[in-house]
């Protein structure tokens, strides 16, 4: 079983690189098993079509507008992903919709898809998080590690993940 | 009567391109090309030490990352005047020639095919007939019955499962939609190889660049692969030799199928070699140095004024005064600070200033550049016209299989005038991709031939001088001729502009109101249908169309909004 975190995002723009942002911390906060594969996308589209056939599970940690306030975390899975790829709420999907529909037409698409998302604050030209975004990097990274659980791979907080 | 048209976003591409147009009697009369995010990438480098901006300039694309970090250290060794290892300048090459045939491929298939092929069509097709006319195009050994079989079942399980909208404005049944079943599905099998192609080429960007979607192997001065054939870790005749079979097996993909392709529905649909000339005067750069300070290449570059070969100007090296000192930048129509007339790059300014949609006034944020002050298309048939000119043998030979092939087809004689068109552009950029397949293979040769030598030097250090420093660094990348543009003062940078190749045909209106490559090419190109305008995306797309580092900045607030639920 393989899976895939991958990070998106612009990380010139503040917050909108907060999927990158928080799969480096993911990277840095837990030793992950060698099926669990980590990948900075940036804002990249085909280049990514590789990495993601390789994936039984699909885990996409990106910027999101709702509406919602600032640093309201979201979680889309099942029937919502395709919902959330055809309107335009994240400014990723526009590549990775045709990324997934590709890749269904050639058979390689993931079992399973699921967004972790984070609502920005900043989206000017700049490096790093807005302070309050920065502070919700710890609950994203654990809302990835509890998607992680829910695959079999349990992250114990801070510590190494073990296998399921 | 006269309807006001306007397409946004024109999808298909990366980033946000809105275009307007008035359509009367069913032609284009009036277009504007608009840039929807603002750019200010260039700010962030203010300060910094020029040898970690090509870090952030490749974050600058999410198409193009490695076009932008070696155009990046290109201008910070232009500004040293410093030297780069041979070993390094193949390697490099080798990274930038597999990233564009990997990129025209994508283009052709991906990004652009399903404006003249219908999927729904393919549906219908006969098998046998498919394989037939195939292999009387080409020797690809998988133009077999089985494998359009096998390809048609797979596209109708996808179109039953009711998926194919995601295909954004794939606009199936429009009249303009002219191939016959066995061609669709021919197209839309290739369609599904060249992904695997595509992947192929990709890989010699990976196993080269370290890493991929973002190469780390740059540095400026040379490249960070250290030669060690004995060695594991570094790059190793194992390693060289997976590179050339990758280089080999996408090579024959190149000549026997997306050439072909191009070729076959280019002449069946001729009618468009009439449309989205816009301007003629083509701007390419030279590519693929030879040498340490690339005053050689294995690619020409430089400048035809009105489509007119014979006028062609030759930009001969790194450090040509022809291309520094003729490159400026216009905002007039552009939501930035202007009154001060076109500036050039190194003076360039980034302020912001939005008006809104102004018709006569600023309507884009991308910004408009000239060459010596004059519009300028750039792209794969701006490169392959100036190769034509500067007398290139590979770019003769295959421009001239191509409009032998297409003429075959077609059953009519095709000239090189036919390239100056939204079909020519595809014609160009095919034509481009098997050079640059017989110019990788070469790269390769001359990287595993100097190393044999014993010459495994791959970086040469930089130093920054006191006080201040210019340079420039060009790239002539998939979608054309890309600069950087960098002042650097006390080692740090103190200004630094990216022109990229989507500006130069994106951009809106220019200082004295001249329209630009998009909006003139644009131009009584036929519209049947102001609510499904396929023609009009169809010449978009045959520029290759990436906003994404033209412009930046995203709101999508003023979207639907979908429901979600709070974790």
């Amino acid at each position: 079983m393989s899976i895939l975190v991958l990070g998106l995002g612009n990380i010139l723009l503040h917050d909108e690189g907060v999927g990158v942002h928080a799969v480096e911390a993911l990277q840095q906060r837990h030793r992950l098993p060698p099926e669990v594969s980590v990948v900075d996308g940036g804002t990249c589209g085909m280049d990514l079509l590789e990495i993601i056939a390789a994936a039984r599970h699909l885990i996409v940690v990106d910027a999101v507008k709702t509406g919602a306030a600032p640093g309201t975390l979201v979680r889309l899975a099942g029937d919502q992903v395709p919902a959330f790829f055809r309107t335009r709420i994240s400014p990723h999907q526009l590549g990775l919709s045709e990324l997934l529909a590709t890749l269904t037409l050639h058979g390689e698409a993931p079992d399973t898809v699921t967004v972790i998302g984070c609502v920005p604050s900043d989206l000017t030209t700049g490096l790093g998080l807005s302070p309050g975004i920065a502070t919700r990097l710890d609950d994203i990274v654990s809302v990835v590690a509890a998607e992680l659980g829910r695959l079999g791979i349990p992250v114990t907080a801070g510590g190494w993940a073990v296998l399921g | 009567m006269t309807t006001r048209i306007t397409v946004d976003p024109v999808t298909r591409i990366e980033g946000h391109l809105r275009v307007d147009c008035e359509v009367d009697g069913g032609k284009v009369t009036k277009a504007w090309s608009s840039g929807q995010m603002w750019r200010g990438i260039e700010l962030i480098l203010q300060g910094r030490d020029p040898r970690d901006a090509w870090v952030f300039t490749q974050r600058i694309c999410g198409v193009c990352t490695t076009v932008h970090a070696v155009a990046s250290v290109r201008a910070v060794e232009n500004a040293l005047k410093l030297e780069v290892p041979l070993n390094a300048q193949y390697i490099r090459n080798l990274i930038i020639g597999a990233h564009s045939v990997h990129d025209h491929i994508v283009h052709f298939y991906h990004l652009s095919a399903l404006d003249w092929v219908d999927i729904v069509s393919a549906l219908k097709a006969d098998p046998k007939k498919a394989a037939t006319l195939a292999q009387s195009l080409s020797d690809w050994h998988l133009n077999s019955v089985q494998e359009f079989t096998q390809a048609q079942q797979r596209l109708a399980a996808f179109v039953e499962s009711g998926q194919l909208g995601v295909f954004g404005s794939g606009y199936w049944g429009h009249p303009a939609m002219k191939l016959p079943p066995e061609v669709n599905l021919l197209a839309a099998t290739h369609y599904l190889q060249a992904l695997d192609y595509q992947r192929r080429i990709n890989k010699v960007v990976a196993i080269l660049g370290a890493k991929t979607p973002h190469i780390q192997n740059l540095a400026v001065g040379g490249v960070a692969n250290p030669i060690n054939l004995d060695s594991q870790s570094t790059l190793t005749l194992e390693k060289l030799y997976a590179v050339k079979t990758l280089i080999d097996e996408v090579g024959d993909f190149v000549r026997q199928v997306y050439f072909v392709d191009v070729a076959a529905i280019g002449a069946l649909y001729a009618d468009w070699t009439a449309f989205g000339k816009g301007v003629t005067n083509y701007l390419s750069v030279p590519d693929l140095p030879l040498d340490g300070k690339g005053s050689k290449f294995a690619l020409p570059g430089g400048y035809i004024e009105n489509g007119d070969l014979a006028s062609f100007k030759p930009i001969s090296s790194f450090q040509d005064p022809y291309f520094e000192n003729g490159v400026k930048e216009s905002v007039k129509h552009s939501w930035y600070v202007g009154g001060k007339g076109a500036l050039h790059p190194y003076d360039g300014e980034t302020n912001p200033h939005y008006t809104d949609f102004q018709d006569d006034g600023k309507y884009s944020w991308v910004k408009s550049p000239t060459f010596n002050d004059q519009r300028a298309q750039v792209g794969p048939l701006a490169n392959v016209l100036c190769m034509l000119a500067a007398g290139h043998e590979p770019t003769k030979r295959y421009a001239k299989l191509m409009l032998d092939t297409v003429s075959a087809v077609a059953g009519t004689p095709v000239g090189i005038g036919a390239l100056h068109s939204t079909i020519g552009r595809h014609a160009a950029r095919a034509i481009r991709g098997a050079v640059l397949y017989e110019a990788l293979a070469e790269q390769w040769k001359l990287l595993v031939e100097n190393i044999s030598k014993g010459d495994f030097t791959t970086f040469n250090r930089p130093t920054f001088p006191k006080g201040e420093i210019r340079g420039f660094g060009t790239h002539e990348a998939p979608r054309g001729v890309l600069s950087h543009w960098t002042v650097i003062r006390d080692g740090k940078i103190a200004n630094y502009q990216a022109v990229v190749p989507t500006t130069w045909n994106a951009g809106p209106r220019d200082e004295s109101d001249r329209i630009g490559p998009y909006e003139a090419a644009l131009l009584d190109n036929p519209v049947a249908d102001p609510e499904k305008p396929l023609e009009v995306i169809r010449t978009l797309h045959s520029f290759d169309p990436c906003l994404a580092c033209a412009v930046h900045m995203v709101d999508t607030e003023n979207q639907e909004i979908i429901r979600v639920t709070a974790v």
